[in-house]
């Protein structure tokens, strides 16, 4: 039964492992293994056996095969309607097949699956709207990544990426101590600017806990700092834990739900630790799905709640925009047009489109504001969700992704997007890279810090009159 | 031979089927794992029943979420086949008169004239339905045979029906061939894709819980379906 060295179905838990399949630069001799490795179709079949169970088999079964899915699915839409793409059509000719044989499947057909699972589908979720039986694609794909991970099927950047959740408790590289340390040179940093700024770690009790994306830790301190800022400004006592920070999981994409429990486990241990009123997270939609929505259930809370509130940076910032204790300057409203990304995960998994409408009635003149189509719920994905933006082997079709939501806010007429979530931030930096529309992006911190009215007492001292 | 398949026949077809769809019920629920669907169903009665009632509504009202509202040509179509589909066979004069032969029961019927209407109707509707499978990539490529076989079995007792009725053709032929393929419709339910006559409720309702539950539900505004 061959498996690669680096290809294999074996979860990378040791550093050094990490570093072999890190340094296959590409993936090119891990893909190159993964044509030899052998499927284990016996434990493929135990999988089968204990984890799809009558929801699933139901879905599969009762599908009416009506194709009412197709147009729900922007990568059907954007391929030209290529029937292929009809989820019905991408779920049946592979989970579906799994299934029919009982995991008597060959190495090539798993490959195919590969493929289909994590270049066909974002797991948006939208789908399961439009389908009268509410067949969820995006479910059963994501359940579909978790069978391929088992056996070995899965995108280089994903083995790594959930291989760094298991070394480092982390999506990249950054220790405790780099963290730390991180917080401490992003306060310095601001203190000159903004007098008794500080980036309190471990404080017990604290109103509010911050979570983050280990990018921010690594590649975007400025986003930590400007975090810093914006509870400084509202006067919040708020605190980051020295250790389970790392709010995202790539292992979710990855469909290592192994991972999944360890890395959402050093954040509610940090929350039992620390016991804060509640726990604030970053503008992040996948790390907001996978630490608030998801994560309960990974680490087997019967109530599917985290061990306490869990919102969403967006809600926080309502919050405060609605109590005034941030207060935007007016002249500072935004007054070019602006339209607003709606994250998948937040947004259609979690209710959350009155919330972000509510900022932009704060920061925005109303009539510079203008929505997508379809917007809210009924939102499309950015392009790149599910992973589809870290993949260099799919990068091609993830560029033909990006057109949806290129048209759709090139049908806008704004210079301005504002998207409170990593990965659609990502894509459509992207898309203007790819499609040169001559838009900017935005997060919700930058924007805030500028427009914020600075109460005199918080100013520097030379500036305070 | 006719007073055995209305009669015995009608029981077991009946039997078969009820006993079919609660087995199969009973299974799919047993079958819901909160903690593999990640879904926690039992922890919020209140939204998870708000969410499941929301789901299904939203489907079972001609126009009543953005899929039905997107395709108002398939929807038409979709509802006239369903209700004629229900409607007919449910309410025919010629059925009521069995139920009260065989069993006593005095049942409600529908005008000749109206059971003519839905049943062409009905028809109409399925054509469509099989034309669509036929002309429209991204229906065909899902559609196998199973799909025609559904279809074909939930069409054979309205032709054949409506022949009899309008004694078209070979009166004894045509009417076997309706209670064949009426008790055949039936008996099937649990074992074909017509197990949608319970499971669809059973699915929205999931989903709905999903939803009302997990996905937002508690939290703001119910989803707009
Ligand atoms: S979940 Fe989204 S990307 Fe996947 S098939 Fe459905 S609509 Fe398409
Ligand atoms: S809409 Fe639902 S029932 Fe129809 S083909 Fe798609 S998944 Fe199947
Ligand atoms: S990146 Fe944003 S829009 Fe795209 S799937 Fe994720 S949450 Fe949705």
């Amino acid at each position: 039964m061959p498996e690669g060295k680096l290809c294999n179905r074996k979860p990378i838990n040791t550093e050094e492992y990490l570093q072999q399949v890190l340094s296959d630069t590409g993936g090119k001799q891990y893909y190159k293994e993964m044509e030899e490795l052998d499927v284990d179709v016996e434990k493929l079949q135990a999988s089968l056996k204990a984890t799809l169970k009558s929801r699933l088999k139901t879905w599969l079964d009762m599908c009416a095969h009506c194709g009412l899915c197709a147009d729900a699915c922007f990568l059907y839409e954007v391929n030209d309607r290529d029937p292929k793409q009809v989820p019905a059509y991408k779920i049946q000719s592979t989970l579906g097949e799994i299934v029919k044989k009982n995991g008597n499947v060959t190495n090539e057909f798993l490959r195919h699956c590969m493929d289909v699972a994590w270049s066909q589908c974002t797991c948006c979720n939208r789908c399961g709207h439009y389908c009268p039986h509410g067949i969820d694609m995006g479910v059963m794909f994501g359940y579909l990544r978790g069978l391929l991970y088992s056996q070995g099927f899965v995108p280089w950047e994903l083995k790594i990426g959930s291989g760094m959740h298991r070394v480092y408790r982390a999506q990249m590289n950054v220790t405790t101590e780099d963290w730390v340390e991180t917080c401490d040179w992003m306060a310095e940093e601001s203190e000159e600017e903004w007098p008794g700024l500080t980036i309190p770690i471990d404080v017990e009790d604290a109103d509010i806990m911050y979570t983050l994306n280990a990018r921010e830790a690594k590649h975007y301190p400025e986003d930590i700092a400007e975090a810093a800022i914006l509870f400084h400004l509202t006067g919040e006592n708020w605190t980051v834990p020295s250790e389970g920070w790392e709010q995202t999981s790539l292992s979710m994409f990855a469909g290592d739900w192994e991972a999944c429990t360890m890395q959402v486990k050093t954040v509610y241990d940090a929350i039992e630790r620390l016991r804060p009123k509640r726990v604030v997270g970053t503008e992040c939609g996948h790390a907001h799905r996978a630490s608030a929505i998801e994560g309960p259930y990974w680490v087997g809370r019967p109530d599917g709640l985290p061990p306490r509130p869990y919102i969403h940076y967006v809600e926080w910032v309502a919050e405060v925009l609605r109590t005034g204790r941030l207060k935007i300057d007016p002249a500072k409203k935004l007054k070019k047009p602006v339209t607003l990304q709606d994250s998948c995960n937040y947004v259609r998994n979690h209710g959350l489109a009155d919330i972000t409408r509510e900022i932009m009635s704060y920061i925005v003149e109303p009539e510079y504001f203008h929505e997508m189509s379809p917007n809210r719920e009924h939102n499309y994905c950015c392009g790149g969700g599910g992973g589809f933006n870290g993949v260099g082997k799919y990068r091609p079709q993830r560029n033909v992704a990006l057109i949806k939501k290129r048209d759709q806010i090139l049908a806008t007429g704004a210079e301005l997007v504002i998207a409170p979530c990593h990965n659609c931030w990502d894509a459509i930096r992207d898309l203007e890279e790819e499609f040169e529309i001559g838009i900017k992006w935005s997060f919700l911190k930058p924007l805030l810090i500028e427009m914020a009215i600075v109460p005199d007492h918080l100013k520097p001292a030379e500036d305070a009159e | 031979m006719y007073e055995i398949l209305t009669g015995p026949g009608l029981w077991l077809a009946f039997a078969i089927a009820v006993i079919g769809l609660v087995v199969r019920t009973v299974f799919y629920i047993q079958g819901l794992n909160w903690k593999l669907d990640r879904v926690a169903y039992t922890a919020f009665p209140a939204a998870g029943a708000k969410g499941a009632i929301r789901s299904i509504l939203a489907f079972l009202v001609p126009f009543g979420n953005h899929s039905w509202r997107a395709k108002p040509g398939f929807t038409v179509m979709f509802f006239t086949f369903h209700i004629g589909l229900l409607a007919v066979p449910l309410f025919l004069e010629g059925h009521a008169v069995i139920l009260m032969e065989r069993f006593g029961i005095a049942w409600p019927s529908m005008s000749m004239g109206a059971a003519d209407f839905w049943t062409v109707a009905m028809l109409v509707a399925a054509l469509g339905i099989a034309m669509r499978r036929l002309l429209l990539p991204e229906v065909r490529i899902v559609t196998d045979a199973k799909d025609w076989f559904v279809l074909i079995i939930s069409v054979a007792p309205f032709l054949s029906g409506y022949m009899v009725v309008h004694q078209i053709g070979d009166y004894n032929f045509w009417l076997l061939a309706h209670i064949v393929s009426g008790l055949a419709w039936i008996a099937l339910l649990p074992f074909t894709k017509l197990f949608h006559v319970v499971g669809f409720f059973w699915s929205r309702a999931q989903l709905g819980m999903d939803y009302g539950i997990k996905r937002g539900g508690m939290k703001y505004k119910s989803f707009d379906w």
